[in-house]
């Protein structure tokens, strides 16, 4: 073994001993929550567990601890797996694909590729350009922001496994479908011309080829800073939020007007969740704090997935390939299924 | 040398501009700085996720915003072929 090789391993060795680590304090952390603000807000600071103040204040605190774990943990966790996987192979799988199949396999792949709406259209040029058909490009499109990272460790963290997997379940379905929907009406009449004429030259890389683990493992660090650079504001205010609903708002305040009784609380959930783009981060405490007030889950979730797969600047960024007949056609075909999936899910639910 | 950055004006555009003319300087590189902003140009190299960098012409890299002693990894064997 040369020296240069054996510092190499020794490093390595480092790295994962201190990956071990790192998970070992999380873990503890996360259990060590609860115990902490019980001691911190009830013994030391004197409130009132039963007080709305004392409950308040424990909800807040305990959350955002939580909630900032659950983050770390699940946006470094998908990042590092996130890596193995690219736009450029994705596309590679979806090429040539029939609809259908296609549509299946672009919206679980819009699950775990790792993307940001900023590249939605040098991706949707890419793709189209590529020969993948219109209406399998828009299942990806509407997967990947839909079902992502930050709504999965919210959702898993405030309401658990089963809400999780129903949300995941119901957006790759709303996505898939949708897709379905919008390659049948040839949606392809309505894509700006230039973006079939861009021909593809030079040799593609895949962004991906030669990153090591230590590469990976600083994409997920520099993820979760930036991610959560960026959402701890919107967070916290939605905490908060959450906290003074949870312990001042009247037990009856929202089922009387959003609750299983009126047929219109879910098209007007679609509705207010849409100029609230992009912001799981801010929302999801929210609706945690509306669940124990009583509304059904399907309206909830139908709230979410306006918030998230519904997102003004993305419109306005496709706008640059899509025609306005598109783009309406686009936000019309995901609202309705929205609104099936809330529909649905208070049916079933209730 | 022709560096072309690839990107619709994010700020990871920016951040790539920027160590990437901290590689040139750190090299002692003569290069010209290309800003390619229209979407069409940016797909056309096969670019699907921005910022991209492109060198004499051939992508190296795209999707994310690397170290400045990656660039100066990725520059340093075209200078080597060049001279």
């Amino acid at each position: 073994m040369s020296l240069a090789e054996r510092v190499g391993a020794g490093s390595a060795t480092r790295r994962w001993v201190g990956l071990a680590a790192a998970a070992a304090v999380w873990v503890a952390a996360y259990e060590l929550n609860v115990h902490l603000w019980d001691w911190l807000v009830f013994d030391v600071a004197g409130l009132d567990p039963d007080s709305r103040l004392g409950s308040g204040v424990h909800f807040f605190f305990y959350d955002s601890v939580k909630i900032g774990l659950l983050l770390t943990g699940i946006i470094f966790v998908v990042t590092v797996l996130r890596s193995f996987m690219s736009v450029e192979r994705t596309r590679a799988l979806l090429g040539g694909k029939r609809e259908g199949v296609g549509n299946v396999m672009a919206a679980g792949l819009g699950v775990v590729t790792p993307f940001c709406s900023c590249s939605a259209v040098p991706a949707f040029i890419g793709f189209v350009a590529a020969g993948v058909p219109i209406g399998v490009t828009m299942s990806f499109l509407i997967a990947s922001p839909m079902v992502n990272e930050v709504a999965i460790a919210l959702l898993l963290g405030l309401f658990g496994i089963g809400p999780t997997l129903l949300y995941v379940g119901a957006g790759l379905v709303v996505a898939i479908v949708g897709g379905m929907v919008l390659g049948r009406v040839h949606a392809e009449r309505w894509v700006e011309p230039f973006v079939f004429e861009t021909r593809l030259r030079g040799q593609v890389i895949d962004s991906t080829i030669g990153l090591t683990w230590a590469d990976r493992f600083q994409m997920g660090r520099e993820e979760v800073v930036s991610i959560l650079r960026k959402i701890w504001p919107y967070l916290l205010v939605g905490i908060g939020l959450g906290a003074a609903i949870h312990g001042w708002a009247p037990e009856d305040l929202f089922t009387r007007y959003a609750g299983a009784g009126n047929p219109f609380a879910v098209p007007v959930a679609v509705l207010l969740g849409v100029p609230l783009y992009s912001n799981a981060a801010g929302i999801l405490p929210l609706v945690e704090a509306l669940h124990d007030k009583g509304l059904p889950m399907g309206t909830l979730l139908a709230f979410m997935m306006a918030v998230v797969a519904l997102s003004l600047p993305e419109m306005i960024l496709l706008r640059r390939v899509l025609k306005p007949r598109l783009i309406a056609t686009f936000i019309a075909v995901v609202a309705a299924g929205i609104l099936a999936v809330g529909y649905l899910f208070n049916a079933v639910l209730a | 040398m022709n560096i072309k950055i690839l990107g619709s004006g994010c700020a990871n555009c920016v951040n790539l501009e920027r160590v990437t003319r901290e590689a040139v300087a750190e090299l002692g590189l003569d290069a010209e700085f290309e800003k390619v902003t229209e979407y069409a140009d940016i797909a056309s190299y096969g670019i699907m996720r921005t910022p991209g960098l492109v060198v004499d012409d051939q992508v190296l890299l795209s999707g994310r915003v690397p170290t400045r002693r990656q660039v100066a990894e990725l520059l340093a064997p075209l200078v080597a072929s060049a001279s």
